[in-house]
Formats: C-alpha cells, structure tokens, sequence
C-alpha cells in the first residue's frame, strides 16, 4: 500500500521536500511508516519522540493507515 | 466603568455585536504577559495594547540589532543596540497611554518564572528558544494560567491554546501533549540559524493577539485543544486535535514533575553535549594562550561578512574533506550560532573524530561578547 506523508518544519530538510511517498508491505500501521522513514532518512531517527497525526488527530503507532489518510508530520519550531 | 474617552477609542469594537462594553470592561480588569517582544511579541503587543488590556507586562533581556528590523516591527533603526522590552513600553505608550506597562529585562529562568507569571491573568509566549518554551508551558502548567503559543520558521506557523479551565474541571492540553520531549538540538533551529520571512510573526503573532482578546472577552472559540498551522508558501492550512497525553509528565496519569526543572539541560538532551561546548571567552582564552585549531563550517558568503580566522569548511563539504581537518589535537568547531557546528560534530563523529568540541553561540557570541566591530548578520 502506497501512502502519502507531510512534512513540516525541519522535517521537510529530512525528507527534501514536503511530501514523501511511502509503500508500506507488513502490517500497514503508523509504526511501520516511521521505520521506513528512518531508513530511507536517517536523520528521521533524530525525531524519534515526534508524533504522528492522521486526519487531524494525533495517534499512536498502532494506529493502522489507509491509503487515503493524510498523514502529517509536526516537528516542534522554536522562533519567535 | 469606561470612561468618556475610552468609550469613543474603543467605540469599533464596542459597537460589535456579542462585544459591547461588557467585554471592553474585562480587556481593563485583564493583565496578560507577553514573553519576548521580538517578531512575535511586536504584533501581539501592538494589538493587545491597541485594544485596552488594562496591565501588560513586557519581558525581554535582549536589544535590537539591524537584522530583527525586517520582522519586528515595533522598532526602528534609531533603536539599534538598546533593550527590547524598554523600547516596547515606550512606542506602546505613545499608542495607548490608558494600558499599565511593566518591563522585565532580566531573561525569564526557572528562578523567576513563577513569581513573574504569577502576576499575571495569561501569559503570550513569542519566545524563541525551546527552553523556554517548556519552562514557560510547565510554570504556567503549575499556576493554571492560559497561555497562548505560537511559534514561527522560515514560512511556517504554529498556534494554540494551553491550559485553559476545561468542562470537567481539569485544563485544556498543553505543550508537552503536542511535544512529549525535545528532539536534538541541531533539529530546531532558530530564526537567526533556519531564516524566518518577515510577514511571518506579523501572521501568527496576529492570531495569538486575537487568541488571548477571545479568551479575556469569552467571546467565540479559542483554539484550545487544536494545533493550528499555517504555511505562507502555499496558504495552506490545517487544524490538528490535539488531546491530552497519559504519560505527559505534568499532567498525566502518573506525574513526574512538580516544580520547574533546568531547561537548557532537558532540552540539550544528552548531557554530556554539555562537556563538548566551550564558550567564546573560554576560546579567546585559549587563542591567547597558545594555537587553537578553529574550523568554521558557514558558507563562503558568511565568512566574508564575518570570521575570526578560522579554516572554512562549509557544513555540506566536511565529510568530503576530512581528511584537512586535524585529528590529532583539540578543534573548535563554530558556525553562526551553535547549530550547524553541532551537527557537524555529529557528523565527523560517526567518521571516527573525537577531538571535536562545538562553540557556544557561535559567531554571533563572538561578536556580542568578544569583538564588536565584526559585522552582524
């Protein structure tokens, strides 16, 4: 399955660009997307703690994906 | 009771309807304190004040420097050099002598944050550094005071509200819901390290002013529980639900945190970072002692504008040319602000170089402490 991820803030520097496409083959879960970043991108690994939303909710990695979710990724930034 | 004269300043938004005087009553009986009056802090101010909070207070340690001016709109170039906070109060009474102003130029700590925030109805946090951030979110945690968030980089904006009195007695979710724990350091970077587009601040400093007005006034629906985002790019939006996290270690099941902690260790992560960092006066020190090996890692464009000698090897060349960097003896590392020299330490690590220790602050440090006659940019 195919789904589409958006970045924002620094994660778009880890992924060059704003959106990534990921093919997920095993269990289809938010879990399985952040391995394959962090694999495609190391630095991904660096935001670790970083939590993913789903259709405007935050979800855990448990959370089982579909290819037409939005899924969003919200590093903090800090300027002010 | 509004007098005459305030009366016909605030006439615009008295007339509104669900507004009237009732709410133009509470904007005089509210205080709100608004940390940092940079690009973020110059909207907020200028519309809090515009719009009669009764008593505000001001807190930042900070003076104006030429590259804050495409963004920070409270000043002038004639400002160059002095206090934030002072210079806020002054240009705010001129537009609105009705509004109590306090200063505080002292930086905000964990010594200080609650007898500061204490004071105060709500708190704007336009700072511009993770840890105050968190410190400015848990103080406000511990005294349940609103605060409203906002945060900018490069074209993107983040706003909400935290900790406002929920339904079932507890608080609305607050920033450790959305941001559990600090990534690294080199992961955030700031306005003066990642560039911010100067309409940017104006925006979403904007929507926190606008934010603080409704939850003084109880008019319409703040953003509490909502993460709001704004790309100025694309003009795309979004509004995330944000709710509120078990494990979050102020106001989870199990809490772990019951007063103020050291921020600027929480936030560096691994602490021996802290052993790898030397600070310019120790630097100087040390170049007047004897040689020290400095590599700066900046671009060609900002060494020109700025250097202290050092060798130049911009960050995206340091793994291709390793091997013209001394492995045999201490090297500084240093960029312009302490972040890419990081990550370049991080880099070269991986490539078996343990002689490498980050400026503190970097060129910027330099210039402010050591020598002020090198350029800012």
């Amino acid at each position: 399955m195919e789904i589409q991820i958006i970045a924002f803030g620094i994660a778009k520097d880890i992924i060059n660009g704003k959106k990534v496409t990921l093919s997920l083959t095993d269990e289809h879960t938010v879990g399985e997307a952040r391995r394959k970043l962090s694999s495609e991108f190391p630095d991904f690994s660096k935001l670790a703690s970083l939590k993913f939303a789903v259709n405007a909710n935050y979800v855990e990695d448990n959370h089982l994906l579909t290819a037409d979710d939005e899924v969003v990724l919200i590093p903090p930034v800090s300027g002010g | 009771m509004l007098s005459k004269d305030e009366l016909i300043r605030y006439n615009r938004q008295i007339i509104l309807p669900d507004f009237g005087t009732e709410s133009q009553e509470k904007l005089k009986a509210a205080s709100v304190l608004v940390i940092g009056a940079g690009g973020l802090g110059a909207p907020n101010l200028l519309y809090l004040a515009a719009a009669g909070v009764g008593r505000i207070g001001i807190i930042d340690f900070d003076e104006v420097s030429m590259s804050n001016l495409h963004r920070q709109v409270l000043f002038t170039e004639g400002n160059v050099g002095k206090n934030k906070a002072e210079l806020a109060k002054e240009r705010l009474s001129e537009l609105n002598p009705e509004v109590a102003f306090e200063v505080f130029t002292e930086p905000i700590t964990s010594a200080n944050a609650i007898e500061l925030i204490g004071n105060y109805d709500l708190v704007v946090d336009g700072s511009d550094n993770l840890p105050t951030r968190y410190l400015v979110n848990d103080a406000c945690y511990f005294l349940k005071k609103p605060l409203v968030y906002g945060a900018i980089f490069r074209f993107e904006g983040q706003v909400s509200v935290f900790n406002l009195p929920a339904d079932n007695g507890e608080r609305t979710p607050n920033y450790r819901d959305l941001f559990p724990s600090p990534p690294p350091p080199d992961m955030v970077p700031s306005c003066s390290e990642g560039g911010v587009l100067g309409v940017l601040p104006g925006i979403i400093g904007s929507m926190q002013a606008n934010e603080a007005i409704k939850i003084i006034t109880g008019v319409g629906e703040s953003l509490a529980g909502k993460l709001f985002l704004y790309d100025a790019l694309d003009v795309s939006t979004r509004t995330l639900n944000v709710q509120a996290n078990a494990d979050n270690p102020l106001s989870g099941d199990n809490p772990s945190l019951t007063e103020l902690i050291d921020y600027e260790a929480f936030c560096s992560g691994v602490m021996e970072r802290v052993h790898h960092e030397i600070t310019v006066k120790e630097l100087r020190e040390q170049m007047q002692s004897g040689s020290v090996h400095v590599l700066d890692v900046r671009e060609d464009y900002e060494y020109d504008i700025a250097n202290i000698g050092g060798q130049l090897i911009p960050l995206n060349q340091v793994i291709d040319r390793k091997e013209e960097i001394p492995n045999d003896r201490q090297v500084v590392v240093m960029c312009k602000a302490g972040g890419r020299s990081q990550k370049a330490i991080d880099m070269l690590k991986k490539e078996g170089f343990d002689n490498l220790i980050n400026l503190k602050g970097g060129i910027l440090a330099w210039q402010k402490e050591i020598d002020s006659s090198l350029a800012t940019y």
